[in-house]
């Protein structure tokens, strides 16, 4: 519903990731971990929550 | 609706004189048309204070604990969704079915005053409710018109009038209506585009001041200590940055997912109009559609984000 709720306001919903990991699943943390960096990373840097500062 | 007044008033001095409660919390006028206000009565002498009519649009569920005696019991009046709160409190323990009596109240809606005010330009100094037909008189002009044509959007959603619990009832029950299209709020922003979305939200909260008013009329937002104003650590910037906005309306909704009884008052107290229910509307939709779920209906169920079940929608896990 989270992810729901952010998508329906507009943000990606590639940005929110969910997944069940044991402790004993490293190899399956590790490609979790690259799928999410990938899609993020094809989603570019997000501006919607940045902060401007001004100087 | 004002007929049943009477009723409520009789009810709540016999409770009052016999001493089966020892407060009543229900509506009273305000300081000025149309502003009716909540109020705790504690002696029978003090009931004719007690009003009902179609601008106690505000949630009674939400004065309960804190008005609560140490011992003994509190009467409150509940239209539809106020009771629908009530259950909401009681499962969430933070009030026991055995210290509340509830005065039902079935309810035909609640009018929206904003546009009831924009018929006008200047003062409204008169609002009188009959049945259906409202007069509401400034120095310029009066209006007469229809009760229904002024509805809240929460009270022409609404279809959970009657009270779901309660120990008498103020009046006969009202007719429910069922909906061709519940949510059709919902789905109009649903088929915009993803940045028209995010363009729509922040065109909503851009006026948003940070008062927190829809969070205080909120029965939901009983948390001794908001998110908002911790201060170790400190969720969210305290000032009008959008992204400290963004994040408190984002927060704000998404902890009444599954709880919301779209009963407006958050609405209903904002002083910059500000239709924060777009983002619980969306909540409660999908509760129904994932869940089966509607806020506030069943004494026995603790809501769904609460529980666990093995049928539960889990393919966002991967
Ligand atoms: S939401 Fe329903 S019960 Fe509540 S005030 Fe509106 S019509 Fe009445
Ligand atoms: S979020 Fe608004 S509509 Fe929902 S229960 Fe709270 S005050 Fe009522
Ligand atoms: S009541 Fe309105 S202005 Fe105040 S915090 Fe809520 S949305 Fe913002």
């Amino acid at each position: 519903m989270m992810g729901n709720l952010l998508e329906h306001v507009g943000v990606e919903r590639d940005r929110l990731h969910f997944s069940w990991i044991s402790s004993a699943e490293a190899t399956k943390f590790v490609d979790v971990v690259k799928e999410i960096s990938d899609k993020v990373r094809a989603l570019d840097t997000d501006k919607k929550f940045a902060k401007e500062y001004t100087k | 609706m004002d007929t049943c007044i009477e009723k409520i008033r009789a009810i709540c001095a016999d409770l009052l004189a016999k001493g089966e409660v020892q407060k009543v919390i229900g509506f009273a006028e305000g300081s000025i048309p149309m502003a009716s206000r909540p109020i705790a009565v504690t002696s029978k002498d003090d009931v004719e204070k007690l009003v009902f009519n179609a601008t106690c649009g505000l949630n009674l569920a939400n004065y309960v604990s804190d008005a609560l005696p140490k011992e003994g019991k509190i009467a409150v009046t509940a239209k539809g969704c106020d009771s629908r709160n009530l259950v909401t409190h009681m499962v969430e323990n933070q009030v026991s079915r055995d210290r509340l009596y509830i005065i039902g109240v079935p309810c035909t809606g609640m009018v929206d005053k904003r546009k009831i005010a924009a018929l006008f330009e200047d003062e409204i100094t008169d609002f009188i409710e009959e049945g259906d037909t409202l007069t509401i008189v400034s120095a310029q002009k009066k209006e007469v018109v229809s009760k229904k044509d002024m509805l809240r959007h929460n009270c022409r959603m609404c279809t959970h009038r009657n009270p779901v619990v309660f120990d008498v009832m103020a009046a006969e029950p009202v007719a429910e209506q069922s909906l061709d299209q519940p949510f059709a709020d919902v789905d109009q922003i649903a088929a915009m585009d993803p940045e028209a979305r995010w363009a729509h939200f922040q065109e909503l909260t851009k006026n948003c001041i940070r008062c927190y008013a829809c969070r205080n009329a909120c029965p939901l937002c009983y948390c001794p200590t908001c998110f908002v104003d911790e201060s170790s650590p400190q969720w969210v910037g305290k000032g009008q940055d959008k992204t400290d906005i963004n994040t408190f309306h984002f927060l704000r909704a998404f902890h009444c997912a599954g709880r919301c009884t779209d009963c407006g008052a958050c609405v209903e107290a904002c002083p910059m109009g500000i239709n924060v229910r777009d983002f619980t509307r969306k909540l409660n939709k999908d509760a129904l559609e994932l869940f089966g779920w509607e806020a506030g209906l069943d004494m026995e169920k603790r809501p769904p984000l609460d529980v666990y079940s093995p049928d539960d929608p889990d393919d966002f896990i991967k």
